[in-house]
């Protein structure tokens, strides 16, 4: 059996046996893992919260038949604590990690960018200086632009032409008068301004944005995402929005 | 694989929680070696349980008649509910003897990415049983990791307008635990140092 050495993100864990879980990591340089955790549920287990759902460790592990087997975890940042103590930080964190999970489908194919992507959005859900639910849909719609399926927000998904009337998740975007197909979306311009400037981490305009914008960008944002994964992300449901009240513009 | 019934039975076993099929097949091997007697006696058990064993109506833990053995035992206190995930948690923080008063069993815990939210969990009940105000603390005692801790924030944010005392099992439990697994002598010290929980 050889032996190999990767930090990463523990996106979720399950219940194995007795005392064991089977946890799943999005590593730097391996991709999505799956490794067993021998003993991890019993209270005294030396592994302790180190492989929690959030936190960032440092893993050694075994390579197995069927699962790889987890010998060695340290903590890097346990972002999960920041989280838990902030319910609509950690329904937003969830559909994150829910949402990496399902991005990323092969095991072991190296998904750098993907694992950088997700350990920003954990670090900046967990700071508290914007909304959760924006910090999602950031995450959302970069996580869709790395895997290749960027909205268009500028000119139209399938002409190219720069006045936009409609946003239609089939084109793949916004798109003109003349090529909107039936059914599609008409957002107010200030909700595709919003979902471009979280596309492009301009927080400032984001932060500004207006709580009824916030509300129809994370509704197409959601559409958009479950439509490319062909799958719901279950975790969304329970998502909660902060009152606008309790929004800081820092 | 094996003949119908043979196989039947390890397909059965396997879906238990902790049986593999290896375990599955070792089990049903067992017991096609077993005296008649004891098998029937097993089966048996399986059947009552499902027959006769339901759930307190009042606190969800696991009783054989419409209450529960502890919401009918007049002794307890009434001022006190302590929060747990599962029924084997209140058998876990009875053999503490350190709790005198009552439970509230949620059915689970918290976990958005398995697509449970309170709505799923007996939060509802709970809320129910508080809002006459005869309790003056809950103490939640969800299990020791992230859906247990997540699950704590959620009812101390939902009960804090009721102006009761809500606290948290003290630490000295590791992190990352079940709470079935904490010995007593940890568990019983994790209620005697509970903290007040604040939102
Ligand atoms: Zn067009
Ligand atoms: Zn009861």
């Amino acid at each position: 059996m050889s032996l190999y050495r990767d930090e990463g993100i523990v996106l979720r864990t399950h219940k194995l046996g007795e005392a064991d879980r089977i946890v799943t990591v999005l590593t730097r340089r391996t991709g999505k893992v799956r490794g067993v955790a021998k003993g991890v549920r019993r209270t005294m287990s030396r592994f302790g919260a180190r492989l929690e759902p959030f936190t960032h460790v440092d893993l050694q592990l075994h390579n197995g038949r069927t699962l790889d087997v987890i010998t060695q975890a340290e903590t890097i940042h346990p972002y999960g604590e920041a989280l838990v103590h902030d319910y609509p930080r950690y329904t937003a964190g969830s559909a994150m990690l829910e949402t990496a999970d399902r991005l990323i489908m092969g095991e072991k194919e190296p998904a750098l960018r993907q694992f950088l992507l997700l350990v920003g959005g954990l670090r900046t859900l967990g700071s508290g200086g914007h909304e959760p639910r924006l910090v999602l849909d950031a995450y959302f719609l970069r996580s869709l632009a790395v895997a290749g399926y960027a909205p268009a927000l500028e000119a139209c998904a399938r002409c190219k032409a720069p006045a936009v009337r409609a946003f239609a998740i089939v084109a793949g975007g916004v798109v003109c008068g003349a090529c909107r197909p039936a059914g599609s979306a008409v957002p107010a311009g200030e909700t595709i301004a919003l979902m471009s400037a979280l596309l492009k981490g301009d927080w400032a305009t984001a932060d500004a944005s207006e709580g009824r914008h916030r509300a129809e960008c994370s509704g197409l944002v959601a559409a958009y995402l479950q439509w490319h994964l062909e799958h719901g992300i279950r975790s969304l449901r329970h998502v909660e929005r902060e009152p606008a009240s309790s929004t800081t513009l820092d | 694989m094996y003949e119908g019934v043979l196989q039947n039975l390890i397909d059965e076993l396997g879906m238990l929680p902790g049986v593999g099929p290896k375990s599955a097949q070792r089990i049903a091997f067992h017991l096609l070696a077993a005296e008649p007697a004891d098998v029937k006696r097993l089966a048996h058990a399986l059947l009552e349980v499902k027959d006769k064993v339901r759930f307190c109506r009042v606190c969800g833990n696991v009783a054989a008649e419409e209450e529960c053995r502890i919401c009918r035992d007049t002794r307890r206190d009434t001022h006190v509910i302590c929060v747990v995930e599962e029924s084997k948690d209140v058998v876990a923080i009875e053999k503490t003897r350190e709790f005198r008063g009552r439970y509230h069993v949620l059915g689970g815990a918290i976990s958005p990415i398995d697509g449970v939210g309170p709505d799923d969990l007996r939060i509802r009940e709970l809320m129910t049983r508080l809002a006459d105000g005869r309790v003056t603390e809950l103490i939640i005692a969800t299990d020791p990791n992230l859906e247990g801790e997540a699950t704590a924030t959620y009812l101390a944010r939902l009960v804090k307008p009721m102006g009761l005392k809500v606290t948290r099992l003290a630490s000295g439990l590791p992190v990352g635990g079940d709470l079935e697994y904490a010995d007593e002598v940890t568990l019983g010290r994790a209620f005697e140092g509970r903290r007040l929980l604040d939102v």
